[in-house]
């Protein structure tokens, strides 16, 4: 009895800030470095890849990475079913991975981040409008209305990015809107209300920066969830098409290759984890550090 | 407290009839309906009849009144590929949609609220640090891929388990797995920063100051007050699974909604799109709605916060 007792009022009251500044350090020079090689790689495909990722060599398919038995040297992480360099694939799939992602998670930021600051702002019946809305797009199955609307509208990158930011703009909406909330009664906006400024003025100036903190984070743990989302979305055959590679195609080629060659589903699927993780932490961390009561 | 849950209702209320625009608009997104329900090959006249028998050449709003004056019946129309009642389709498949999502979010529980309640007890320790470790690994693990490094394993090279299909509980355990991963971290999560909140609560201090039992403390004071948000993130849950339900699915060949979903996009079967959108939709609503009904009956405080928001 008396042990946890100890151990947990020790939890409250050590001063363990050392250990845990240490602690989130490392979690902030994982997840950047990872992040910095994954985009460098993304960045710099064309130059570091060693095959054209769409040059099929029928001769050498669905050979095993290099240190397995049928391994060659020239194909570090094996061949798939048509031959085509694993990693030279997975270097120009990150390019769709996160520019995709990106591109997403700036749409949508913007489309949410409006929506919030005016229901916050405003109250009353746009607040509850925008609310319904927020509900309604919580309630859709996202990835279903995505699939239905991609598939109408043609699977173009273009319509891929739209769709994965009009399906997910309600994150930072309803973030951004609880933030405002409380901002709006602070002192310094009635300050600058009472000087007569401009409700806009008031909105970008005043109140935005206030309400940064949050967006940043959310942003952050947004693109992890954009990249499965996009993956997922090509997985399922929907997404940017061939012969454009992206990790989403990769996988869904390696499905079918699953008993018999293991690597074709596994790298690209490595990928997908190894960048998600680094974001995630990334996000983690910059909660933590900029606001450790932000619940997200 | 009533005019709470009647407020409540009508929100859902209007939330379904948000839904219900957005399920119409699905079909409607390229202008003309009969483009995405006819081949690309179709005559002319095949075209003029289908928008006579759609009724297509009225207003959208009268379009809009008798899709919804259907939808409120049920009746979605028949699917083109099966020629039977959406609706019929969906029940026959429900079930084992629902047998996975809960399969999942139970596993999800079982194995989540343990461990976030032991991590924040022991905080700092080697049990907090290896279910950190599972929480970020289950978050950024794809479901997709997840099945499939599951299917490598446990069916491939083990034979311990099937790979698809659903026949008896052995077909359950990899899609559950799969489909509960995601959501066993996020709630693994909350539990252990839901339950450090409370452990810092003043009553907490208290009742350990005047010398109540440690058991008691954790167990009677801490878990039931920390266990009250969870009741909440179990309905949000709920979306995400129905959603990972379909990718979950496709990969193990379960015979339920999500599939039959991906196969209806593909074969641009659209009343039956439309009909599995509304009706997962109307089942997410329902259950938030019972959800914060709960909420209200375990926290009566929160009728007051949000009477006044």
């Amino acid at each position: 009895m008396s042990e946890s007792v100890s151990v947990a009022v020790a939890a409250d009251v050590r001063p363990s800030a050392a250990p845990l500044r240490r602690r989130l350090s490392f979690r902030a020079v994982f997840g950047l470095t990872v992040l910095l090689c994954m985009g460098g790689a993304a960045v710099f495909a064309p130059q570091i890849a060693p095959w054209d990722p769409t040059r099929q060599m029928l001769m050498k398919r669905l050979r095993p990475p290099m240190w397995e038995a049928r391994g060659l040297r020239e194909h570090p992480l094996g061949t798939d079913h048509l031959g085509r360099d694993i990693l030279s694939r997975i270097l120009y799939g990150g390019r769709i991975s996160l520019g995709v992602g990106l591109s997403a998670v700036s749409l949508s930021c913007l489309i949410g981040v409006t929506l919030g600051l005016l229901a916050g702002f405003h109250g009353g019946r746009t607040d509850a409008f925008i609310m319904r809305v927020v509900d309604v797009f919580l309630a859709i199955p996202y990835i279903l209305l995505a699939m239905g609307v991609v598939f109408a509208l043609g699977p173009s990158l273009l319509n891929v990015i739209l769709v994965m930011a009009v399906t997910r703009w309600v994150q930072f909406a309803r973030i951004v809107r609880a933030d405002v909330l409380s901002i709006r009664e602070r002192e310094f906006v009635s300050g600058a209300r009472a000087r007569g400024s401009r409700s806009l003025r008031l909105l970008l100036r005043h109140v935005l920066p206030n309400a940064l903190t949050p967006i940043i984070v959310v942003a952050t743990l947004e693109l992890a969830f954009m990249i499965i989302y996009e993956s997922a979305l090509s997985f399922l055959g929907l997404g940017v098409q061939p012969p454009t590679p992206t990790w989403g195609w990769m996988l869904s080629d390696g499905r079918n290759y699953v008993a018999t060659a293991w690597w074709l589903a596994t790298f690209p699927g490595l990928a997908i984890m190894l960048t998600v993780l680094a974001v995630n932490l990334l996000g983690d961390w910059l909660r933590d550090t900029l606001d450790p009561r932000l619940k997200v | 407290m009533l005019s709470y849950v009647l407020r409540r209702l009508v929100q859902s209320l209007v939330v379904l009839l948000g839904v219900s625009i957005i399920v119409f608009g699905l079909l409607h997104l390229t202008g003309d309906p009969t483009r995405l329900l006819l081949p690309l090959e179709a005559r002319e006249e095949d075209v003029r009849q289908l928008r006579a028998l759609l009724g297509l050449d009225d207003p959208l709003w009268v379009q809009y009144l008798r899709f919804l004056s259907r939808a409120v019946r049920g009746d979605f129309g028949l699917s083109f590929k099966h020629q039977v009642p959406a609706v019929t389709l969906i029940f026959q498949t429900l079930p084992a949609t629902l047998e996975l999502t809960a399969a999942g979010l139970g596993l999800a529980l079982v194995v989540a609220v343990p461990a976030g309640i032991v991590a924040a007890l022991r905080r700092n320790s080697f049990i907090d640090a290896v279910c950190s470790i599972g929480v970020l690994l289950g978050q950024a693990m794809p479901v997709y891929w997840l099945g499939l490094l599951l299917i490598l394993v446990f069916a491939v090279k083990l034979h311990w388990l099937p790979a698809a299909g659903r026949e008896g509980l052995a077909s359950l355990v990899l899609p559950a797995v799969a489909l509960g991963a995601f959501s066993m971290a996020r709630i693994a999560r909350m539990a252990r920063s839901g339950m450090l909140e409370v452990l810092a609560q003043d009553y907490v201090r208290t009742a350990r100051a005047v010398g109540v039992r440690a058991f008691l403390v954790t167990y009677k004071y801490a878990l039931k007050n920390a266990a009250i948000p969870l009741v909440t993130i179990v309905g949000l849950e709920f979306g995400v699974l129905l959603g990972g339900a379909v990718i979950t699915e496709t990969i193990f060949a379960w015979p339920g909604v999500g599939r039959l979903a991906v196969d209806a996009i593909f074969s641009r079967d659209y009343p039956l799109v439309q009909a599995i959108v509304a009706m997962l939709a109307t089942l997410f609503v329902l259950i938030n709605l019972a959800m914060d009904l709960l909420y209200t009956y375990l926290d009566p405080r929160i009728v007051l916060v949000r009477s006044h928001r």
